[in-house]
Protein backbone atom coordinates (compact mmCIF):
# COMPACT_ATOMS: atom_id res chain seq x y z
CA UNK A 1 0.00 0.00 0.00
CA UNK A 2 2.53 1.91 0.74
CA UNK A 3 4.19 1.87 -2.82
CA UNK A 4 0.91 2.43 -4.69
CA UNK A 5 0.69 5.85 -2.81
CA UNK A 6 4.33 6.67 -3.30
CA UNK A 7 3.57 6.08 -7.01
CA UNK A 8 -0.07 8.11 -7.07
CA UNK A 9 1.81 10.35 -5.39
CA UNK A 10 4.63 10.70 -7.99
CA UNK A 11 1.55 10.18 -11.14
CA UNK A 12 0.25 13.56 -9.54
CA UNK A 13 3.37 15.33 -8.91
CA UNK A 14 5.26 14.31 -12.29
CA UNK A 15 3.05 16.33 -14.30
CA UNK A 16 2.12 19.52 -15.47
CA UNK A 17 -1.68 19.47 -14.70
CA UNK A 18 -1.47 19.92 -10.61
CA UNK A 19 -0.16 23.45 -10.67
CA UNK A 20 -1.50 24.61 -13.55
CA UNK A 21 -5.24 23.89 -11.83
CA UNK A 22 -3.41 25.32 -8.66
CA UNK A 23 -2.72 28.37 -10.57
CA UNK A 24 -5.84 28.26 -11.97
CA UNK A 25 -7.88 28.16 -8.73
CA UNK A 26 -5.84 30.85 -6.88
CA UNK A 27 -6.55 33.12 -9.77
CA UNK A 28 -10.29 32.43 -9.61
CA UNK A 29 -10.53 32.34 -5.74
CA UNK A 30 -8.43 35.55 -5.59
CA UNK A 31 -10.34 37.34 -8.22
CA UNK A 32 -13.99 35.88 -6.75
CA UNK A 33 -12.87 37.38 -3.05
CA UNK A 34 -10.77 40.42 -3.88
CA UNK A 35 -13.94 41.62 -6.00
CA UNK A 36 -16.64 40.81 -2.95
CA UNK A 37 -14.55 41.69 -0.51
CA UNK A 38 -14.19 45.37 -2.63
CA UNK A 39 -17.65 45.74 -3.49
CA UNK A 40 -19.05 44.79 -0.10
CA UNK A 41 -16.53 46.92 1.65
CA UNK A 42 -16.61 49.59 -0.11
CA UNK A 43 -20.44 49.87 -0.51
CA UNK A 44 -21.13 47.82 2.24
CA UNK A 45 -22.60 51.26 4.17
CA UNK A 46 -24.98 52.44 1.24
CA UNK A 47 -26.46 48.48 0.85
CA UNK A 48 -27.04 48.80 4.39
CA UNK A 49 -28.94 51.98 4.19
CA UNK A 50 -31.08 50.75 0.94
CA UNK A 51 -34.28 48.27 2.10
CA UNK A 52 -33.77 46.93 -1.02
CA UNK A 53 -30.46 45.70 -1.64
CA UNK A 54 -29.69 41.91 -0.10
CA UNK A 55 -28.35 42.22 3.05
CA UNK A 56 -25.67 41.02 4.66
CA UNK A 57 -24.78 39.95 8.52
CA UNK A 58 -23.39 42.67 10.08
CA UNK A 59 -20.03 40.92 10.75
CA UNK A 60 -20.61 37.87 8.44
CA UNK A 61 -18.71 39.25 5.38
CA UNK A 62 -15.02 38.26 6.36
CA UNK A 63 -16.15 34.06 6.57
CA UNK A 64 -18.47 35.15 3.26
CA UNK A 65 -15.38 36.01 1.13
CA UNK A 66 -12.85 33.24 2.69
CA UNK A 67 -15.83 30.83 2.01
CA UNK A 68 -15.37 31.42 -1.66
CA UNK A 69 -12.36 28.62 -2.22
CA UNK A 70 -15.03 25.80 -2.13
CA UNK A 71 -18.18 27.79 -2.98
CA UNK A 72 -17.36 28.70 -6.38
CA UNK A 73 -13.77 27.29 -6.35
CA UNK A 74 -14.65 23.17 -5.91
CA UNK A 75 -14.48 22.57 -9.45
CA UNK A 76 -11.21 22.94 -9.40
CA UNK A 77 -10.28 20.24 -7.27
CA UNK A 78 -13.24 17.93 -8.47
CA UNK A 79 -11.52 18.12 -12.34
CA UNK A 80 -8.37 17.33 -10.83
CA UNK A 81 -9.85 14.09 -9.18
CA UNK A 82 -11.17 12.94 -11.65
CA UNK A 83 -8.42 13.85 -14.47
CA UNK A 84 -6.21 11.69 -12.34
CA UNK A 85 -8.24 8.87 -13.10
CA UNK A 86 -9.59 9.37 -17.02
CA UNK A 87 -5.96 9.97 -17.83
CA UNK A 88 -5.04 6.75 -17.10
CA UNK A 89 -7.87 5.48 -19.21
CA UNK A 90 -6.41 7.84 -22.17
CA UNK A 91 -2.83 6.90 -21.81
CA UNK A 92 -3.55 3.16 -21.07
CA UNK A 93 -1.65 3.78 -18.20
CA UNK A 94 -3.72 1.53 -16.48
CA UNK A 95 -1.48 -1.31 -17.75
CA UNK A 96 1.68 -0.45 -16.55
CA UNK A 97 0.13 0.77 -13.72
CA UNK A 98 -1.91 -2.63 -13.23
CA UNK A 99 1.40 -4.39 -14.05
CA UNK A 100 3.16 -3.19 -11.29
CA UNK A 101 0.16 -3.40 -8.67
CA UNK A 102 -2.06 -6.09 -10.13
CA UNK A 103 -4.45 -5.50 -6.62
CA UNK A 104 -6.85 -3.05 -8.43
CA UNK A 105 -8.81 -1.92 -5.77
CA UNK A 106 -5.62 -1.12 -3.62
CA UNK A 107 -4.35 1.57 -6.56
CA UNK A 108 -8.07 2.97 -6.50
CA UNK A 109 -7.60 3.23 -2.72
CA UNK A 110 -4.46 5.12 -3.13
CA UNK A 111 -5.83 7.50 -5.35
CA UNK A 112 -8.63 8.04 -3.21
CA UNK A 113 -5.76 9.24 -0.37
CA UNK A 114 -3.78 10.94 -2.69
CA UNK A 115 -6.36 12.75 -4.23
CA UNK A 116 -7.99 13.58 -0.93
CA UNK A 117 -4.24 14.94 0.08
CA UNK A 118 -3.80 16.73 -2.93
CA UNK A 119 -7.14 18.52 -2.41
CA UNK A 120 -6.54 19.63 1.06
CA UNK A 121 -3.00 21.05 -0.60
CA UNK A 122 -5.83 23.31 -3.23
CA UNK A 123 -8.04 23.82 0.07
CA UNK A 124 -5.26 25.66 1.59
CA UNK A 125 -3.69 27.16 -1.63
CA UNK A 126 -6.94 28.58 -2.35
CA UNK A 127 -7.46 29.96 1.33
CA UNK A 128 -4.33 31.81 0.70
CA UNK A 129 -5.93 33.37 -2.34
CA UNK A 130 -9.34 34.32 -0.28
CA UNK A 131 -7.83 35.18 2.19
CA UNK A 132 -4.83 36.59 2.04
CA UNK A 133 -6.23 38.59 -1.17
CA UNK A 134 -10.13 39.10 0.38
CA UNK A 135 -8.83 39.76 3.50
CA UNK A 136 -6.20 42.53 2.92
CA UNK A 137 -8.94 44.51 0.54
CA UNK A 138 -11.49 44.13 3.49
CA UNK A 139 -8.76 45.78 5.80
CA UNK A 140 -8.27 48.50 3.06
CA UNK A 141 -11.74 49.02 3.46
CA UNK A 142 -11.67 49.32 6.87
CA UNK A 143 -13.70 45.90 7.20
CA UNK A 144 -12.07 43.42 10.25
CA UNK A 145 -10.67 40.68 8.57
CA UNK A 146 -11.51 38.86 11.49
CA UNK A 147 -8.20 37.05 10.62
CA UNK A 148 -7.53 36.98 14.97
CA UNK A 149 -10.71 35.04 15.58
CA UNK A 150 -10.62 31.21 15.65
CA UNK A 151 -14.33 30.90 13.78
CA UNK A 152 -12.29 32.14 10.96
CA UNK A 153 -9.44 29.51 11.49
CA UNK A 154 -12.16 26.91 12.03
CA UNK A 155 -13.65 27.98 8.89
CA UNK A 156 -10.46 27.58 6.94
CA UNK A 157 -9.72 24.09 8.60
CA UNK A 158 -13.17 23.07 6.92
CA UNK A 159 -12.56 24.54 3.80
CA UNK A 160 -9.47 22.52 3.78
CA UNK A 161 -11.45 19.03 4.44
CA UNK A 162 -14.49 20.17 1.93
CA UNK A 163 -11.59 20.40 -0.58
CA UNK A 164 -10.17 17.44 -0.05
CA UNK A 165 -13.57 15.65 0.03
CA UNK A 166 -14.48 17.08 -3.67
CA UNK A 167 -11.18 15.86 -5.36
CA UNK A 168 -12.39 12.19 -4.05
CA UNK A 169 -15.63 12.75 -5.41
CA UNK A 170 -13.64 13.50 -8.21
CA UNK A 171 -11.94 10.33 -8.14
CA UNK A 172 -15.22 8.45 -8.05
CA UNK A 173 -16.77 10.64 -11.26
CA UNK A 174 -13.60 10.06 -13.09
CA UNK A 175 -13.60 6.17 -12.15
CA UNK A 176 -17.95 6.29 -13.82
CA UNK A 177 -17.11 8.76 -17.08
CA UNK A 178 -13.60 7.57 -18.25
CA UNK A 179 -13.57 9.14 -21.11
CA UNK A 180 -11.61 12.44 -20.73
CA UNK A 181 -13.79 15.05 -22.83
CA UNK A 182 -16.91 13.70 -21.22
CA UNK A 183 -15.79 13.70 -17.57
CA UNK A 184 -14.78 17.42 -18.06
CA UNK A 185 -18.07 18.09 -19.18
CA UNK A 186 -20.38 16.40 -16.88
CA UNK A 187 -18.32 17.99 -14.13
CA UNK A 188 -18.75 21.44 -15.70
CA UNK A 189 -22.07 21.14 -16.63
CA UNK A 190 -23.32 19.90 -13.13
CA UNK A 191 -21.39 22.39 -11.17
CA UNK A 192 -21.79 25.34 -12.89
CA UNK A 193 -25.06 25.20 -14.66
CA UNK A 194 -27.51 22.14 -13.20
CA UNK A 195 -27.03 22.31 -9.58
CA UNK A 196 -27.15 25.87 -9.11
CA UNK A 197 -30.20 25.65 -11.22
CA UNK A 198 -31.84 22.51 -9.04
CA UNK A 199 -30.60 24.58 -5.67
CA UNK A 200 -32.62 27.80 -6.91
CA UNK A 201 -35.36 25.80 -7.87
CA UNK A 202 -35.68 23.93 -4.59
CA UNK A 203 -35.46 26.93 -2.22
CA UNK A 204 -39.33 27.80 -3.59
CA UNK A 205 -41.17 25.61 -1.42
CA UNK A 206 -40.37 24.04 2.48
CA UNK A 207 -40.51 20.11 0.63
CA UNK A 208 -38.20 21.15 -2.39
CA UNK A 209 -35.82 23.17 -0.26
CA UNK A 210 -35.65 19.95 2.38
CA UNK A 211 -34.27 17.63 -0.57
CA UNK A 212 -32.23 20.52 -2.17
CA UNK A 213 -29.89 20.39 0.87
CA UNK A 214 -28.57 17.14 0.59
CA UNK A 215 -27.22 18.59 -3.22
CA UNK A 216 -23.66 18.22 -3.32
CA UNK A 217 -22.66 22.09 -3.60
CA UNK A 218 -25.13 22.70 -0.90
CA UNK A 219 -23.85 20.10 1.44
CA UNK A 220 -20.54 21.20 0.55
CA UNK A 221 -21.78 25.32 1.31
CA UNK A 222 -23.06 23.52 5.28
CA UNK A 223 -19.97 21.84 5.85
CA UNK A 224 -17.58 25.17 5.08
CA UNK A 225 -20.77 26.64 7.01
CA UNK A 226 -20.97 29.69 5.02
CA UNK A 227 -21.74 30.85 1.20
CA UNK A 228 -22.26 33.94 -0.83
CA UNK A 229 -25.34 31.54 -2.20
CA UNK A 230 -27.36 31.17 0.71
CA UNK A 231 -26.70 34.73 2.46
CA UNK A 232 -27.94 36.00 -0.46
CA UNK A 233 -30.88 33.56 -1.17
CA UNK A 234 -33.73 35.27 -2.61
CA UNK A 235 -36.00 32.53 -1.99
CA UNK A 236 -39.54 33.30 -0.21
CA UNK A 237 -38.97 30.55 2.28
CA UNK A 238 -35.79 30.56 5.05
CA UNK A 239 -32.93 28.81 3.66
CA UNK A 240 -32.27 25.45 4.61
CA UNK A 241 -29.35 23.82 5.67
CA UNK A 242 -27.79 20.54 7.27
CA UNK A 243 -25.36 21.05 9.47
CA UNK A 244 -21.45 21.42 9.18
CA UNK A 245 -20.92 17.56 9.71
CA UNK A 246 -24.09 16.51 7.97
CA UNK A 247 -22.77 18.29 5.17
CA UNK A 248 -19.31 16.63 5.69
CA UNK A 249 -21.15 13.14 5.88
CA UNK A 250 -22.87 13.89 2.30
CA UNK A 251 -19.70 14.62 0.32
CA UNK A 252 -17.79 11.58 1.97
CA UNK A 253 -20.51 9.46 1.26
CA UNK A 254 -21.36 10.69 -2.34
CA UNK A 255 -17.49 10.03 -2.85
CA UNK A 256 -17.48 6.57 -1.30
CA UNK A 257 -20.60 5.51 -3.66
CA UNK A 258 -18.94 7.20 -6.81
CA UNK A 259 -15.64 5.41 -6.19
CA UNK A 260 -17.15 2.14 -5.50
CA UNK A 261 -19.46 2.03 -8.09
CA UNK A 262 -16.50 2.76 -10.65
CA UNK A 263 -14.66 0.07 -9.01
CA UNK A 264 -17.04 -2.39 -9.53
CA UNK A 265 -17.49 -1.42 -13.18
CA UNK A 266 -14.22 0.01 -15.64
CA UNK A 267 -11.87 -0.59 -13.20
CA UNK A 268 -12.52 -4.34 -12.89
CA UNK A 269 -12.87 -4.84 -17.03
CA UNK A 270 -10.57 -5.89 -18.91
CA UNK A 271 -7.49 -3.94 -19.86
CA UNK A 272 -7.02 -3.74 -24.07
CA UNK B 1 20.54 -37.95 -11.57
CA UNK B 2 19.20 -35.82 -14.17
CA UNK B 3 17.90 -33.27 -11.76
CA UNK B 4 21.13 -33.08 -9.52
CA UNK B 5 23.07 -32.65 -12.83
CA UNK B 6 20.86 -29.82 -13.79
CA UNK B 7 20.99 -28.22 -9.91
CA UNK B 8 24.72 -28.40 -10.06
CA UNK B 9 24.72 -26.56 -13.93
CA UNK B 10 22.25 -23.98 -12.68
CA UNK B 11 24.83 -23.49 -9.49
CA UNK B 12 27.75 -22.65 -11.63
CA UNK B 13 25.98 -20.46 -14.40
CA UNK B 14 23.52 -18.38 -12.14
CA UNK B 15 20.94 -18.19 -9.50
CA UNK B 16 17.81 -16.94 -11.28
CA UNK B 17 14.89 -19.02 -10.55
CA UNK B 18 13.75 -20.79 -13.62
CA UNK B 19 9.84 -20.08 -14.68
CA UNK B 20 8.07 -21.82 -16.91
CA UNK B 21 4.55 -20.15 -18.47
CA UNK B 22 1.70 -22.29 -19.21
CA UNK B 23 -1.36 -21.54 -21.37
CA UNK B 24 -4.07 -23.93 -20.43
CA UNK B 25 -7.18 -24.69 -22.87
CA UNK B 26 -6.88 -20.45 -22.64
CA UNK B 27 -9.97 -19.02 -24.78
CA UNK B 28 -11.55 -15.21 -24.84
CA UNK B 29 -14.59 -14.13 -26.36
CA UNK B 30 -15.25 -10.45 -27.04
CA UNK B 31 -18.83 -10.37 -27.85
CA UNK B 32 -19.30 -12.33 -30.70
CA UNK B 33 -15.59 -12.28 -31.63
CA UNK B 34 -13.48 -14.89 -30.50
CA UNK B 35 -10.53 -13.86 -30.02
CA UNK B 36 -8.47 -16.98 -28.55
CA UNK B 37 -9.94 -20.16 -28.61
CA UNK B 38 -8.82 -23.04 -27.03
CA UNK B 39 -5.27 -22.34 -26.94
CA UNK B 40 -2.70 -24.61 -25.01
CA UNK B 41 1.37 -24.15 -24.64
CA UNK B 42 4.01 -23.61 -22.95
CA UNK B 43 7.15 -21.26 -22.32
CA UNK B 44 10.53 -22.58 -20.88
CA UNK B 45 13.07 -20.72 -19.27
CA UNK B 46 16.62 -20.34 -20.93
CA UNK B 47 15.38 -20.18 -24.41
CA UNK B 48 13.85 -17.31 -26.61
CA UNK B 49 10.28 -18.58 -27.66
CA UNK B 50 9.07 -16.55 -30.88
CA UNK B 51 5.04 -16.09 -30.19
CA UNK B 52 4.00 -15.89 -34.08
CA UNK B 53 0.80 -14.88 -35.75
CA UNK B 54 -0.57 -12.28 -38.43
CA UNK B 55 -2.15 -8.91 -37.00
CA UNK B 56 -5.67 -9.94 -35.17
CA UNK B 57 -4.58 -13.72 -34.54
CA UNK B 58 -5.37 -12.89 -31.24
CA UNK B 59 -1.37 -12.31 -29.96
CA UNK B 60 -1.72 -9.27 -27.79
CA UNK B 61 -5.23 -11.10 -26.13
CA UNK B 62 -3.53 -13.69 -25.15
CA UNK B 63 -0.40 -11.54 -23.69
CA UNK B 64 -2.77 -10.00 -21.53
CA UNK B 65 -4.42 -13.13 -20.46
CA UNK B 66 -0.99 -13.94 -19.03
CA UNK B 67 -0.43 -10.94 -17.24
CA UNK B 68 -3.89 -10.43 -15.89
CA UNK B 69 -5.17 -7.45 -17.32
CA UNK B 70 -7.51 -9.35 -19.59
CA UNK B 71 -9.59 -12.38 -17.79
CA UNK B 72 -10.00 -15.49 -19.85
CA UNK B 73 -13.41 -16.28 -20.66
CA UNK B 74 -11.99 -20.20 -20.08
CA UNK B 75 -8.93 -21.81 -19.12
CA UNK B 76 -5.84 -20.60 -17.30
CA UNK B 77 -2.69 -18.90 -18.05
CA UNK B 78 0.40 -19.02 -15.15
CA UNK B 79 3.40 -17.81 -14.81
CA UNK B 80 5.97 -20.48 -12.38
CA UNK B 81 2.10 -22.00 -11.54
CA UNK B 82 0.68 -19.44 -10.31
CA UNK B 83 -1.60 -16.25 -11.77
CA UNK B 84 -0.40 -12.69 -12.12
CA UNK B 85 -2.50 -11.51 -9.24
CA UNK B 86 -0.83 -13.79 -7.14
CA UNK B 87 2.33 -13.12 -7.77
CA UNK B 88 4.38 -11.46 -4.43
CA UNK B 89 6.56 -9.41 -6.60
CA UNK B 90 5.12 -9.10 -10.07
CA UNK B 91 7.66 -6.67 -11.82
CA UNK B 92 10.33 -8.82 -10.60
CA UNK B 93 8.64 -12.11 -11.85
CA UNK B 94 7.59 -11.49 -15.21
CA UNK B 95 8.59 -7.68 -17.25
CA UNK B 96 6.24 -6.65 -20.04
CA UNK B 97 6.27 -4.69 -23.06
CA UNK B 98 3.32 -4.30 -24.91
CA UNK B 99 2.60 -3.02 -28.18
CA UNK B 100 0.62 -0.30 -27.15
CA UNK B 101 2.29 3.24 -26.13
CA UNK B 102 1.10 3.30 -22.90
CA UNK B 103 2.89 6.61 -21.43
CA UNK B 104 1.38 9.76 -20.13
CA UNK B 105 3.20 12.37 -23.12
CA UNK B 106 3.67 15.09 -20.36
CA UNK B 107 5.58 12.90 -17.78
CA UNK B 108 9.46 12.19 -18.75
CA UNK B 109 10.86 9.18 -19.23
CA UNK B 110 12.81 8.61 -16.19
CA UNK B 111 9.79 9.85 -14.17
CA UNK B 112 7.29 7.89 -15.75
CA UNK B 113 9.54 4.60 -14.79
CA UNK B 114 10.23 5.97 -10.97
CA UNK B 115 5.99 5.51 -11.15
CA UNK B 116 6.04 2.25 -11.42
CA UNK B 117 8.99 1.51 -9.52
CA UNK B 118 7.75 2.74 -6.49
CA UNK B 119 4.29 1.21 -7.07
CA UNK B 120 6.35 -2.52 -7.19
CA UNK B 121 8.79 -1.70 -3.98
CA UNK B 122 11.98 -1.42 -6.54
CA UNK B 123 14.76 0.81 -5.36
CA UNK B 124 14.62 3.62 -7.69
CA UNK B 125 18.51 3.34 -8.01
CA UNK B 126 17.41 0.14 -11.03
CA UNK B 127 15.18 3.31 -12.99
CA UNK B 128 19.02 4.77 -13.64
CA UNK B 129 20.30 1.13 -14.49
CA UNK B 130 17.97 0.11 -16.81
CA UNK B 131 17.75 3.64 -18.80
CA UNK B 132 21.67 3.12 -19.22
CA UNK B 133 20.72 -0.32 -20.54
CA UNK B 134 18.51 0.50 -23.36
CA UNK B 135 20.09 3.99 -24.05
CA UNK B 136 17.56 6.26 -23.16
CA UNK B 137 19.64 7.78 -20.08
CA UNK B 138 20.54 11.07 -21.87
CA UNK B 139 17.11 11.76 -22.98
CA UNK B 140 15.21 10.91 -19.68
CA UNK B 141 13.99 14.23 -18.47
CA UNK B 142 12.39 14.48 -21.53
CA UNK B 143 8.61 14.33 -22.04
CA UNK B 144 8.09 10.97 -23.42
CA UNK B 145 5.11 12.79 -25.89
CA UNK B 146 8.56 14.00 -27.72
CA UNK B 147 9.64 10.66 -28.32
CA UNK B 148 9.85 8.85 -31.45
CA UNK B 149 8.99 5.23 -32.04
CA UNK B 150 12.25 3.68 -31.39
CA UNK B 151 13.07 5.60 -28.18
CA UNK B 152 9.26 4.48 -26.69
CA UNK B 153 9.56 0.79 -27.65
CA UNK B 154 13.59 1.14 -25.43
CA UNK B 155 11.47 2.76 -22.83
CA UNK B 156 8.65 0.13 -23.01
CA UNK B 157 12.00 -2.10 -22.43
CA UNK B 158 13.00 -0.32 -20.03
CA UNK B 159 10.07 -0.89 -17.88
CA UNK B 160 10.23 -4.60 -18.57
CA UNK B 161 14.06 -4.90 -17.04
CA UNK B 162 12.74 -2.40 -14.35
CA UNK B 163 12.13 -5.26 -11.38
CA UNK B 164 15.32 -7.81 -13.12
CA UNK B 165 12.47 -10.16 -13.61
CA UNK B 166 12.60 -14.12 -14.64
CA UNK B 167 10.26 -13.71 -17.66
CA UNK B 168 10.54 -11.20 -20.42
CA UNK B 169 7.11 -10.57 -22.38
CA UNK B 170 7.56 -8.70 -24.74
CA UNK B 171 4.73 -7.88 -27.51
CA UNK B 172 6.12 -6.95 -30.85
CA UNK B 173 9.19 -5.63 -29.43
CA UNK B 174 11.21 -4.33 -32.80
CA UNK B 175 8.41 -2.65 -34.24
CA UNK B 176 9.66 0.98 -35.00
CA UNK B 177 13.04 0.12 -34.33
CA UNK B 178 16.08 0.85 -37.28
CA UNK B 179 18.38 -2.04 -38.26
CA UNK B 180 20.76 -1.07 -35.66
CA UNK B 181 18.31 -1.27 -33.09
CA UNK B 182 16.97 -4.90 -34.45
CA UNK B 183 20.09 -6.21 -34.18
CA UNK B 184 20.88 -4.99 -30.60
CA UNK B 185 17.46 -6.06 -29.65
CA UNK B 186 18.22 -9.75 -31.35
CA UNK B 187 21.40 -10.06 -29.45
CA UNK B 188 20.39 -8.38 -26.15
CA UNK B 189 16.75 -11.54 -26.19
CA UNK B 190 19.60 -14.17 -26.20
CA UNK B 191 21.73 -12.58 -23.89
CA UNK B 192 18.51 -12.16 -21.35
CA UNK B 193 17.59 -16.44 -22.14
CA UNK B 194 21.31 -17.47 -21.39
CA UNK B 195 20.96 -16.27 -18.55
CA UNK B 196 18.41 -18.48 -17.54
CA UNK B 197 15.07 -16.39 -18.11
CA UNK B 198 12.30 -16.79 -20.06
CA UNK B 199 12.06 -14.83 -23.01
CA UNK B 200 8.71 -14.53 -24.78
CA UNK B 201 8.94 -12.44 -28.08
CA UNK B 202 5.69 -11.87 -30.26
CA UNK B 203 5.99 -10.83 -33.84
CA UNK B 204 3.82 -10.90 -37.19
CA UNK B 205 6.98 -10.86 -39.18
CA UNK B 206 8.41 -14.70 -39.09
CA UNK B 207 11.72 -12.50 -40.60
CA UNK B 208 11.78 -10.28 -38.00
CA UNK B 209 12.20 -13.03 -35.20
CA UNK B 210 13.96 -16.12 -37.20
CA UNK B 211 17.50 -15.34 -36.25
CA UNK B 212 16.71 -14.88 -32.80
CA UNK B 213 14.09 -17.63 -31.59
CA UNK B 214 15.03 -21.04 -30.28
CA UNK B 215 11.31 -22.29 -30.37
CA UNK B 216 8.25 -21.31 -32.17
CA UNK B 217 4.14 -20.88 -30.90
CA UNK B 218 2.16 -19.58 -34.47
CA UNK B 219 -1.56 -19.13 -34.46
CA UNK B 220 -3.82 -18.12 -36.47
CA UNK B 221 -7.51 -16.83 -35.99
CA UNK B 222 -7.38 -17.67 -31.79
CA UNK B 223 -5.71 -20.98 -32.03
CA UNK B 224 -2.50 -22.66 -32.04
CA UNK B 225 -1.23 -24.25 -35.58
CA UNK B 226 2.53 -25.05 -35.03
CA UNK B 227 4.92 -25.23 -31.78
CA UNK B 228 7.96 -26.64 -31.76
CA UNK B 229 11.25 -25.26 -33.32
CA UNK B 230 12.13 -23.56 -36.29
CA UNK B 231 14.05 -26.55 -37.76
CA UNK B 232 10.61 -28.21 -37.57
CA UNK B 233 9.15 -26.28 -39.85
CA UNK B 234 11.41 -26.15 -42.67
CA UNK B 235 9.75 -28.96 -45.18
CA UNK B 236 12.66 -28.97 -46.93
CA UNK B 237 11.89 -28.96 -50.57
CA UNK B 238 9.13 -28.95 -53.02
CA UNK B 239 9.17 -30.22 -56.40
CA UNK B 240 8.15 -28.30 -59.46
CA UNK B 241 6.72 -30.24 -62.41
CA UNK B 242 4.85 -29.34 -65.68
CA UNK B 243 3.37 -31.28 -68.79
CA UNK B 244 1.25 -30.95 -71.62
CA UNK B 245 -1.26 -33.02 -70.18
CA UNK B 246 -0.99 -31.06 -66.82
CA UNK B 247 -4.41 -33.54 -65.41
CA UNK B 248 -2.89 -36.38 -66.27
CA UNK B 249 0.51 -35.83 -64.60
CA UNK B 250 -1.44 -34.45 -60.96
CA UNK B 251 -3.37 -37.73 -60.94
CA UNK B 252 -0.38 -39.61 -61.47
CA UNK B 253 1.48 -38.08 -58.50
CA UNK B 254 -1.21 -38.09 -56.50
CA UNK B 255 -1.20 -41.83 -56.87
CA UNK B 256 2.26 -42.26 -55.71
CA UNK B 257 1.53 -40.12 -52.53
CA UNK B 258 2.30 -36.63 -53.20
CA UNK B 259 0.58 -33.53 -52.40
CA UNK B 260 0.24 -31.44 -55.44
CA UNK B 261 -0.98 -28.14 -55.79
CA UNK B 262 -1.70 -25.97 -58.97
CA UNK B 263 0.08 -22.68 -59.16
CA UNK B 264 0.19 -20.71 -62.07
CA UNK B 265 2.50 -22.32 -64.70
CA UNK B 266 3.17 -25.42 -63.28
CA UNK B 267 2.41 -28.41 -60.33
CA UNK B 268 3.93 -28.18 -57.16
CA UNK B 269 4.51 -31.48 -55.19
CA UNK B 270 5.90 -32.15 -52.02
CA UNK B 271 6.46 -35.29 -50.02
CA UNK B 272 8.26 -36.99 -53.09
CA UNK B 273 11.60 -36.53 -54.30
CA UNK B 274 12.14 -35.33 -58.25
CA UNK B 275 13.57 -38.81 -59.32
CA UNK B 276 10.35 -40.46 -58.22
CA UNK B 277 8.07 -37.58 -60.01
CA UNK B 278 10.21 -38.67 -62.99
CA UNK B 279 9.56 -42.21 -62.50
CA UNK B 280 5.93 -41.80 -61.89
CA UNK B 281 5.49 -39.32 -65.13
CA UNK B 282 7.22 -42.27 -67.21
CA UNK B 283 5.21 -45.02 -65.48
CA UNK B 284 2.17 -43.10 -66.30
CA UNK B 285 3.46 -42.26 -69.87
CA UNK B 286 2.69 -38.41 -69.25
CA UNK B 287 5.70 -36.21 -71.37
CA UNK B 288 7.15 -33.55 -68.85
CA UNK B 289 7.71 -30.10 -69.71
CA UNK B 290 9.09 -28.75 -66.30
CA UNK B 291 11.03 -31.03 -63.39
CA UNK B 292 12.95 -28.31 -60.88
CA UNK B 293 13.40 -28.82 -56.96
CA UNK B 294 12.86 -25.65 -55.08
CA UNK B 295 12.89 -25.20 -51.48
CA UNK B 296 10.64 -24.00 -49.65
CA UNK B 297 11.18 -20.75 -47.74
CA UNK B 298 10.35 -20.00 -43.91
CA UNK B 299 8.03 -17.47 -44.34
CA UNK B 300 5.75 -19.51 -46.76
CA UNK B 301 5.43 -22.30 -44.63
CA UNK B 302 4.52 -19.58 -42.13
CA UNK B 303 2.12 -18.13 -44.17
CA UNK B 304 0.67 -21.50 -45.41
CA UNK B 305 -0.09 -22.13 -41.78
CA UNK B 306 -1.57 -19.07 -40.68
CA UNK B 307 -3.67 -19.00 -44.02
CA UNK B 308 -2.88 -15.53 -44.56
CA UNK B 309 -4.18 -15.54 -47.82
CA UNK B 310 -8.22 -16.58 -46.51
CA UNK B 311 -7.94 -14.09 -43.62
CA UNK B 312 -7.00 -10.99 -46.13
CA UNK B 313 -9.69 -11.94 -48.69
CA UNK B 314 -12.61 -12.45 -45.90
CA UNK B 315 -11.14 -9.61 -44.21
CA UNK B 316 -11.03 -11.49 -40.82
CA UNK B 317 -7.14 -10.07 -39.99
CA UNK B 318 -8.97 -6.98 -38.56
CA UNK B 319 -11.32 -9.16 -36.60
Amino acid sequence: MIGALKSEFLKLTTVRLWWVLLLTLFGYVGFTAGLLAGVFGAMGDQLASSPNAPQLPADGLPPLIYSTVTVVGYVVPLILGALSVTSEFRYQTLTPTFLAGPRRGVVLGAKVVVLAVAGAVYGLGGLVASMGIGGSILAATGIDPQLGSADTWLLAGRVVIASALWAVIGVGVGSLITNQVASIVVVLAFAQFIEPILRLGASIWDWTAAVGKFLPGAASDALVGSSIFTSLGTGTTAVQSLDWWQGGLVLLGLGAVLAFAGFLTSWRKDVT
Amino acid sequence: MGLALESEFCHYCSMRTRTTLEFTNVSKTFGAVHAVSDLSFTVEPGRVTGFLGPNGAGKTTTLRMLLGLVRPTSGTATIGGRAYAQLERPLATVGTALEASDFHPGRSARNHLRVYAAAAGIDSARVEVVLRTVGLADYADRRVGGYSLGMRQRLGLAFALLGDPDVLVLDEPTNGLDPEGIRWMRGFLQTLAAEGRTVLVSSHLLAEVQQTVDWVVIISRGRAVYEGSLDGLETGSAVRVDSPDRSALAAALTGSGAQVQTTDDALLATGITAAEVGAAALAAGVPLSLLTTESVGLEEVFLQLVGSDDAMTTGEVSA
